[in-house]
């Protein structure tokens, strides 16, 4: 694994805040591109295509799950 | 090919139309046909290119075309510098350059303000430029001239094929004429009949790939204009909001204009000058200019799965078929050309085994690859495909002004260089190298000078050194003992002189350091210090003989 998940800020919650606070005020659009602006500026930031192949492999495993979990609730609302 | 829609009211000034004239072949009939070492059928520039390479080698040609003259319109319009050493080698480069807008710069707009600028070529020293535009009706006429000069090649039009039946050793070809039918034999037959092949059906190979759902406009225009001869694209341009658009030099004053149309645009009324007229209006500021060719086209991505159907070899479009943007359909098919000439050249004359002809396909297959990769990737980020893909690439665009990285991902098209290719032909490095092209890449030209003084390039002396397998072998005072089909192109001592340093440099050469270049320019081996067994070793693997 080139991809580090070790936690690596000091303060996890600034980290947090800064991201949180930048999207405040934003209409979904524009948070939308400010989060597709961020990406590609952290994603040059490593410059390593790997380590950027594990990020979105990780990323989606997130969308695969979200989706599974939609599924079973909706099989026991039935 | 775009669907051309003929507009045309200059002829151009070289001979397009050519008659049809009654061959001695015609006349034998039943089982009595006459034989051919290899046919090519279409006489594009991948053809008629192909035709000269393998004349030029010795090969007797019969060249098919089924229409009598030359396709109109500017089509294919910028031919690479890679393409341009081949043509030298051809005897036509030269003449095309002579005519052709020569141009290495390109510059990307967003909106109504320059993005940035990039240089193709930006290194001195080199013969041929990055690119040339040339209307593809030029480059035909030019090499059916050379043609002319080669009595090996049978050119022959309005010559259809219409039937092909597979033997075990030779194919037998239905050709219809104005005289009516008649039928021959050929050990090879080449098809470079574009990319609505009849050949590709005639041997029932699928054609995959992806279709672009997007229309664009290619204008022609005549008038005389101060700008600069540089490649211009511009996305969501003041003047065709929303869209792309790009503006190309070629010669006789005559500007070639591509412009995004909207997915569902009415075909037919897009192309009426009436209505083309307007837009071209509004993009250049004024109206004093007149059509020359208009058409409209939606394009696809798509491949043979092999370009090899037993002795029915395919090249160019009829091969494989990319999008516009990145000049990489016909100089790729030119690419075939050199690569399968001097291949097939080897098979006929049986110096080499006829599984030489499997690199063809695993060398322009993997340039196939790349190419289709390289202009998907610019087509969908022209036209994006979802809301999605929209938003990521006007983040790129919005970042481009003010950082490196997002000039770099905006993509207004990935001009072609040749492929680098992973081939069984290639002898792997065992020393130390910092630089230079490396097994399986094209020389890279570089100056030189002749005994004599007279200033040269290394691509002049590999033409002079007969176009067969080539030793450019740097200096060190010891002999070279070579195998009989190696030409020396000797740098240093008695032999050509790299005064400037810069053919060391790119080799990253030392005194004594040889490369063992193929017949099409690809370098095969290089070597520290060669020895003959060495070389051998290499020359066997590079002709298949191994």
């Amino acid at each position: 694994m080139a991809l580090v998940t070790r936690s690596k800020f000091e303060r996890p919650d600034d980290a947090f805040r800064a991201i949180v606070e930048a999207h405040r005020g934003l209409s979904e659009e524009a948070s939308a591109d400010l989060d597709a602006a961020l990406v590609l500026i952290l994603a040059n930031h490593i410059g390593d295509i790997d380590v950027l192949r594990e990020a979105i492999e990780l990323a989606r495993r997130r969308m695969v799950e979200a989706r599974q979990q939609q599924q079973q609730q909706q099989q026991q609302q039935q | 090919m775009p669907m051309s829609q003929g507009n045309s009211q200059d002829e151009p000034r070289a001979k397009t139309r050519f008659g049809y004239h009654r061959h001695a072949d015609q006349s034998r009939l039943g089982a009595d046909i006459a034989i051919h070492p290899v046919v090519v059928v279409g006489a594009g520039p991948v053809g008629l290119s192909l035709a000269i390479d393998l004349a030029q080698r010795g090969q007797p040609v019969l060249l098919l075309d089924d229409a009598d003259r030359i396709g109109e319109g500017s089509r294919a319009i910028c031919f690479s510098k890679r393409s341009l050493e081949f043509w030298d080698r051809l005897g036509v480069g030269q003449r095309m350059v002579d005519k052709g807008v020569v141009w290495q710069v390109g510059k990307i707009f967003h909106g109504a303000s320059l993005l940035y600028q990039f240089d193709l070529l930006p290194e001195q020293g080199h013969k041929r430029p990055a690119f040339i535009n040339l209307q593809q009706f030029y480059a035909e006429a030019y090499l059916v001239d050379r043609v002319g000069e080669l009595p090996a090649i049978s050119l022959r039009w309005r010559n259809k094929v219409v039937g092909l039946e597979r033997r075990n050793d030779h194919v037998v070809l239905s050709i219809e004429t104005p005289e009516g039918p008649y039928r021959i034999g050929a050990s090879y037959v080449v098809a470079c009949d574009g990319a609505r092949s009849t050949l590709r059906q005639m041997v029932g190979a699928e054609f995959a790939g992806q279709v672009f759902e997007d229309q664009f406009l290619i204008a022609d225009v005549k008038m005389t204009a101060e700008f600069p001869t540089e490649r211009w694209f511009w996305f969501d341009p003041p003047f065709h909001a929303g869209r792309s658009a790009l503006l190309h030099k070629q010669p006789d004053d005559v500007w070639r204009i591509d412009l995004q149309l909207d997915r569902d645009a009415d075909p037919v009324a897009e192309r009426q000058p009436e209505n083309v007229r307007p837009r071209i209006a509004r993009m250049l500021g004024h109206d004093h200019f007149d059509f020359e060719w208009i058409s409209l086209y939606k394009f696809q991505c798509r491949r043979m799965a092999s370009f090899l159907h037993g002795r029915v070899i395919f090249a160019g479009d009829a091969a494989h078929q990319v999008s516009p943007f990145g000049a990489r359909g016909a100089n790729s098919g030119l690419e075939d050309a050199e690569n399968l000439g001097w291949k097939l050249d080897r098979v006929l004359r049986r110096t080499s085994p006829e599984t030489l002809l499997e690199s063809y396909n695993t060398e322009r297959s993997q340039a196939a690859d790349e190419n289709i990769r390289e202009s998907t990737r610019s087509t969908d980020f022209m036209a994006p495909n979802s809301p999605c893909e929209a938003r990521l690439r006007k983040v790129v665009l919005s970042l481009a002004k003010e950082t490196e990285f997002g000039k770099r991902m905006v993509n207004g098209g990935r001009l072609s260089v040749p492929s680098i290719y992973q081939t069984p032909l290639s002898t792997a490095d065992c020393e130390d190298w910092r630089g230079g092209p490396r097994p399986g890449a094209s020389m890279v030209d570089a100056p030189i000078s002749k005994p004599g003084g007279e200033a040269s390039y290394l691509t002049d002396a590999f033409v002079d050194a007969g176009r067969g397998f080539a030793l450019v072998a740097f200096a060190d005072g010891e002999a070279i003992d070579l195998p009989e089909e190696v030409a020396m192109i000797p740098i240093g001592s008695a032999g050509l002189s790299d005064a400037a340093g810069l053919l060391a440099a790119r080799y990253d050469a030392r005194p004594g350091t040889a490369y063992l270049l193929r017949p099409d320019g690809y370098v095969a081996a290089r070597f520290r210090h060669p020895t003959r067994s060495a070389i051998e070793a290499a020359l066997l693997r590079a002709s298949g003989n191994n």
